[in-house]
């Protein structure tokens, strides 16, 4: 009955649980290989390009262009989906209605459809001959092929993000704060801005930011809708396939590199007021 | 957590002989009297749902069979079609088994160890789920492809990976990397070490405290992660369409030959062959339904 239990001294006390090293082990042998070594080759093919080179790729006005494009979509685009995510998840947290589980489920359609589709749909949907671009064309407002219609396809990717993190915090909201604002007077309208949102902010922070990054990173859906139109409605993710297939390698590295860095900076920058928003509210 | 009204009921001792009480029952706070703004917000949360959900997919059947039974047939079995059928599925299979392993051993590897460089390991792993798949797909190209440095040394023993199979596969893993750690980290984490360190202290070795204690734990969040992953996987378009190279029959996924299609302007073959991973996205969207509510 005597048996050995293996334990791995360190620093920080001895580890009962084993396992430390074979899982240590297997993940840093993949995550090398698979993600960390192919992200480095950004980094050594960027290093081969002159500074000079680099600078006047990246603020050439076709590329800035396309980063205005980029970003200023999928701001938008964010902005609406915490609009309409907070009332979904308000609808579906506190109503009871027939087909309220059908809703809940297909919140994740955007998740588990392949982009390609998505983008063939939205471009069909929103052309001039479109059921609803049609529409809109007799009001001489044109959808695809703007940025308006590159704004509604990042909409549609990024609908799940702020639903699904407000919802859990909607759901575990303790009801005794608004109880205690209706007996102190407050009305409905009142109690939902300055009671119930202030605790969602840091969940609806929190989708923004994914849906942001999701919208600024996003090919398969936008490309069809954008047309591609230089200075227009070329969105960076597409700049970048454009010199790839003019073999413009390096070009392409530069563009890129900066959108890598310009995104990490945004994420941070979220994370870092999510963090400092919990601070100042209850644990 | 039950989605009724939760109604509690208490004993009041009304003759006040600590006996015989009748019971009360609390009800829950009524809704409002007003239930315009309710049926307001479910009408704009419904409107908003079809228009930018429902009628894309409205959108694809209509198209696919808009010229007859017969022409979705020829669209869907053609020869182009089921062998980027037979890719898609590769690859995606592929990258769920891969990104299984690797999520279980990270996940355990975070949740059950204390070590310093533990948040960096998590940010890391995080990463391939914030970068735009396009530059997924550039990253392989400059790592493995004829520019890139590993290159020189591909070419010498002819294996190719960019514009090949491998390379598809290979940006398919990396773009689904986090999703199955991912789940499987918060239960993990939340479920603690206590169990584990019993098991061991009694002596239990590695594989079985696995296999009884932290398997059991993570059943349905595993197979949500799984289902994530493939739904990720299938769809990939981006990553994808940077590395394959766009050969017909050869390195062409399904949502690839669904562009080709689409850019030839044979539009209704595109959204035939869209149909199917429309299908297979509503059989994704059912699994994960299903997986929800047995978890509750």
């Amino acid at each position: 009955m005597e048996q050995q239990i293996v334990k791995v001294k360190n620093k920080k006390g001895v580890k009962v649980i084993p396992g430390f090293g074979l899982s240590l082990g297997v993940t840093l042998a993949m995550l090398g290989c698979l993600v960390l070594i192919p992200l480095a080759s950004i980094f050594i093919s960027a290093a081969q390009l002159s500074f000079g080179e680099f600078i006047e790729t990246v603020t050439s006005r076709q590329v800035v262009s396309g980063y205005i494009v980029s970003f200023s979509c999928a701001f938008f685009a964010a902005l609406i989906n915490v609009v309409f995510g907070v009332i979904l998840a308000w609808v579906l947290v506190r109503y009871e209605f027939p087909g309220k589980r059908l809703m809940d489920g297909l919140i994740e359609l955007p998740f588990a459809l392949p982009t390609a589709v998505a983008g063939i749909s939205l471009t069909y949907l929103y052309s001039d001959q479109g059921w609803i671009g049609g529409l809109f064309d007799k009001i001489g407002v044109k959808i695809a092929y703007t940025r308006i219609g590159i704004t509604l396809a990042m909409v549609f990717v990024g609908i799940p993000f702020v639903v699904r993190a407000v919802q859990p915090i909607l759901e575990k909201l303790d009801r005794q704060y608004e109880e205690a604002a209706a007996m102190l007077g407050a009305g409905k309208l009142y109690t939902f801005f300055r009671v119930i949102l202030p605790e969602l902010f840091p969940a609806m922070l929190a989708g923004f930011g994914l849906a942001l990054a999701r919208g600024i990173g996003e090919y398969g859906s936008v490309v069809f809708i954008a047309g591609n139109i230089p200075y227009k409605t070329q969105i960076a993710p597409l700049l970048i396939m454009t010199k790839l297939e003019q073999y413009k390698y390096a070009d392409a590295t530069a563009i890129a590199l900066v959108l890598l860095v310009i995104s990490f900076l945004l994420m941070l920058v979220i994370n870092s007021v999510q963090i400092y928003m919990q601070r100042f509210s209850k644990a | 957590m039950s989605e009724k009204k939760k109604q509690r009921m208490y004993n009041q001792d009304v003759s006040g002989d600590g006996i015989h009480s009748i019971q009360k029952v609390i009800e829950p706070p009524r809704e409002s009297s007003r239930p315009v703004i309710k049926y307001m917000l479910i009408g704009v949360s419904v409107l908003f749902l079809f228009v930018m959900l429902i009628l894309p997919l409205i959108v694809v059947v209509v198209n696919a069979l808009g010229d007859g039974w017969a022409a979705y047939q020829e669209a869907v079995l053609d020869e182009y079609t089921v062998k980027a059928l037979m890719l898609t599925l590769l690859a995606t299979v592929t990258a769920v088994a891969v990104n299984t392993i690797f999520g279980i051993f990270s996940a355990y590897l975070l949740s059950k160890f204390y070590f310093r460089g533990r948040q960096v390991l998590a940010s890391l792993i995080d990463i391939p789920f914030s970068i735009s798949p396009v530059i997924a797909g550039l990253v392989f190209i400059l790592t493995f492809g004829n520019i890139g440095w590993m290159g020189d040394f591909l070419k010498a023993h002819d294996i190719k990976i960019v514009f090949a199979v491998p390379g598809v596969v290979l940006a398919t893993i990396f773009v689904t990397f986090p999703f199955v750690f991912r789940e499987l980290f918060p239960v993990l984490n939340a479920q603690g070490k206590d169990e584990e360190e019993a098991a061991a202290l009694m002596g239990a070795g590695g594989f079985t405290i696995f296999r009884r204690i932290t398997f059991p734990h993570i059943k349905w969040a595993l197979l949500y992660g799984v289902i994530l992953c493939t739904a990720r996987a299938m769809g990939e378009f981006g990553a994808v369409s940077v590395i394959s190279g766009h050969l017909r029959g050869k390195t062409n996924t399904l949502p690839l030959h669904v562009e080709i299609l689409y850019n030839e302007f044979n539009t209704t073959a595109a959204f035939a062959v869209s149909s199917i991973l429309v299908l297979l996205a509503v059989l994704i969207l059912i699994a994960r339904n299903l997986v929800e509510w047995k978890k509750k």
